[in-house]
């Protein structure tokens, strides 16, 4: 059975357009929210992504460092997160879902039980932050052996050199950061600019998926849709914020938000 | 066990992976980073065994810095002890003020060499900040500090210092309000503008690069006391002991450095982290309290953490101290045996700091205080042969407002 990630890019592709991948906090602000909003959005998006609260992130800008802030505050374990993607997998088990963290954390759980808690909740891919190739040569072996995506950066910076060993090493989905930034950053260089480093990566190996994310917005996607996929984050993390400020259901607000991004992608 | 290797730079003993010992430090950072870290690297090593540029280092730390730092025996300490001979490096006499000075103006010689305008750093005492504010003043650069809003409030004094010379403070209001978040913040500053901007790390902390640059910096101190030691007693004396306080490590690796190959019966290394408030739990010792591995800033290091990964909040009445890791290179020192670690309480470094100014004629900050607090403690049970170096690595004006509030304004008229 070809992985659910693959098939989510060959859905989207046959309909013609991006794959739309979402990423919230889990835990933010409570698990309950975290399931009920990963329900309700996943009509509109192709792959979520579930975001793993660190106290010491240091590529995450404001919005999603809010929303780890109330996820800790609420007490998420990352025990936790692994029940949160068992209950929502009961429900939609095609449906993929991506982890990410920061390396400390799994480190701390130790890799194989990590991975073994990762494969018994139906987690499909794993995003480490600060765990970059070559360092995480080993680790991504051992996802590969458990059928798991683990999913590689690319970044502004790459060389191309660095490029080519990078997808060499990479499974079906690689993720390239549009800019120098945090995440909930301004788009702050041009689509045509983002879609040419986008297009080098793609001559490379043309077979691999390639997501864009940082910056993306309701704004700037439409811009993008040329890209295999397209992940929207800070936007999500934002909404939440202000939903939770106003004491309002964050649900309401969220859905409207994928449904646009949605719209403007097709 | 893990062992050192001798006639090599211990900066220098990493595996290709950049870890010590195969198991600390690295460069656990997001791939942004990679490239600029890698450049960083290579432009280090260049510039490292570029004669033109030990000249020119050496030039700057006679002439700016003030290099060399007083070596003086505290005779009315090592009276007052009966024990061993007690003498300080007064690293303090150093332009600025502090050990920070030396990692500040190779970083602004470096940035100039890499042909970048703007610099930034993090800063928890407010030394690191002020240093690093003053090279980029005499070296035109832009500088920005990145500051926890807690360590704001008590090193008031340098946080003026650093905004005199130019520089803005960037407030950082997150998590414990502490160094931990400043360097959090600065990084993040980094991932988004390191095209145009050359970070400093203030201390021996952070991805390998940073490490490395930091502690081949304060090497000077060590250099200069081996130079002193030599002076006074015409050889390294036979039983020698090299106290440092250790928040990042910066200042002890520095100390440290050229007796690296010594036997450790002949130069012991100790290491004194933070041991917080008394009867308290809190601290920001991850060495003597035997912390797990865990992944900070980028490295490998033992750190304070809970059982999910997350760094712990510390206390110390030492904002330089105040960090919930330490240097890869001290995890490296600590596990192959080469340096013991231990702590002093708050109270001990304030009843140390009590008796090195009421009995000398010298001022050390809270850091320092808390290696004092260990030789005073020692000190009697040696015997008077034994030589103690204390690292008095810092003046204690900028914790004036802290020391007279615990001690009272009486203290400070000695
Ligand atoms: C005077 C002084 N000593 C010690 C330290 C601790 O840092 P390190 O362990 O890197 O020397 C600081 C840090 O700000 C400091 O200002």
């Amino acid at each position: 059975m070809a992985a659910l990630i693959s098939l989510a890019f060959l859905k989207a592709k046959l309909e013609k357009r991006p794959a739309l991948v979402s990423y919230i906090v889990a835990g933010d602000n409570n698990k309950k929210l975290t399931l009920n909003i990963l329900k309700s959005i996943s009509q509109y998006i192709d792959i979520l992504e579930v975001g793993i609260a660190h106290n010491t992130a240091v590529a995450d800008g404001v919005q999603i460092q809010n929303s780890s802030y109330r996820a800790l505050q609420g007490g998420i374990k990352v025990k936790d997160v692994f029940e949160i993607v068992k209950q929502f997998k009961k429900i939609k088990k095609n449906k993929p879902i991506i982890l990410m963290g920061y390396y400390n954390q799994v480190l701390q759980y130790g890799e194989n039980y990590f991975l073994q808690k990762c494969k018994n909740s139906g987690v499909d891919g794993i995003i480490l932050v600060d765990l970059p190739f070559p360092e995480n040569k080993s680790f991504a072996d051992k996802c590969k052996k458990l059928s798991i995506t683990f999913i590689q950066l690319i970044a502004p910076t790459t060389s191309t050199i660095r490029m080519k060993q990078i997808i060499k090493n990479s499974q079906d989905m690689i993720y390239y950061i549009s800019m120098l930034s945090t995440t909930g950053g301004k788009l702050k260089v041009s689509a045509k600019s983002i879609l040419n480093n986008y297009l080098k990566i793609k001559k490379i190996d043309p077979k691999k998926n390639i997501v864009i994310g940082f910056g993306i917005t309701t704004k700037t996607i439409a811009s993008l849709k040329k890209a295999d996929g397209l992940v929207v984050g800070s936007l999500l993390c934002k909404s939440i914020s202000q939903s939770l400020a106003k004491k309002r259901n964050p649900l309401i607000q969220l859905n409207k938000i994928v449904r646009t991004l949605r719209n403007k992608i097709q | 066990m893990l062992k050192l290797q001798k006639g090599k730079a211990i900066i220098d003993q990493h595996d290709k992976h950049y870890l010590y010992g195969g198991k600390f430090g690295g460069n656990f950072v997001p791939e942004t980073l990679k490239k600029p870290i890698e450049d960083l690297t290579q432009l280090f090593q260049k510039l490292r065994y570029d004669k033109k540029f030990i000249k020119e280092r050496d030039y700057y730390f006679k002439t700016y810095v003030g290099s060399p730092t007083r070596f003086i025996k505290l005779y009315n300490l090592s009276l007052h002890l009966e024990g061993a001979q007690i003498y300080a490096k007064v690293v303090s006499d150093a332009n600025g003020g502090a050990h920070k000075i030396y990692n500040a103006v190779v970083h602004a010689l470096i940035c100039k060499h890499a042909g970048k305008k703007y610099i930034i750093g993090d800063t928890g005492a407010g030394y690191a900040g002020k240093m690093l504010s003053m090279a980029a003043k005499k070296f035109g650069l832009k500088c920005k500090i990145f500051m926890g809003t807690k360590d704001m409030a008590r090193q008031k004094v340098n946080c003026d210092a650093i905004r005199k010379n130019g520089a803005e403070i960037v407030p950082v209001d997150s998590g414990s309000k502490t160094l931990v978040d400043a360097v959090s913040e600065c990084m993040r500053y980094w991932v988004s503008n390191c095209d145009t901007t050359h970070m400093c790390v203030g201390s021996t902390v952070g991805p390998n690069i940073f490490v490395k640059i930091c502690a081949w910096s304060t090497a000077q101190i060590s250099r200069e006391l081996k130079v002193q030691l030599k002076e006074e007693f015409g050889e390294i004396p036979k039983k020698l002991k090299l106290i440092n306080c250790v928040g990042g490590g910066s200042s002890a690796i520095g100390f440290w450095n050229e007796f690296m190959d010594y036997d450790k019966k002949q130069v012991e290394f100790i290491g004194v982290e933070a041991g917080g408030p008394k009867n308290s739990k809190l601290h920001a010792a991850p060495l003597t309290y035997n912390a797990k591995l865990g992944v900070l800033h980028g490295a490998a290091q033992y750190v304070l953490q809970d059982k999910d990964g997350q760094i712990s909040e510390t206390s110390s009445i030492s904002a330089g101290l105040d960090y919930p890791g330490v240097s890869p290179l001290h995890c490296f020192l600590k596990d192959t045996k080469r340096a013991r670690y231990t702590v002093a309480t708050d109270e001990q470094a304030l009843e140390a700091f009590k008796l090195v100014s009421q009995l000398e004629n010298l001022r050390p900050s809270l850091e320092p205080s808390h290696a004092f607090a260990e030789a005073i403690k020692i000190a009697p049970k040696l015997s008077n042969d034994t030589v103690i170096v204390v690292d008095s690595c810092g003046d204690a004006l900028k914790d004036k407002k802290i020391i007279e509030k615990r001690l009272g304004k009486l203290i400070w008229q000695h």
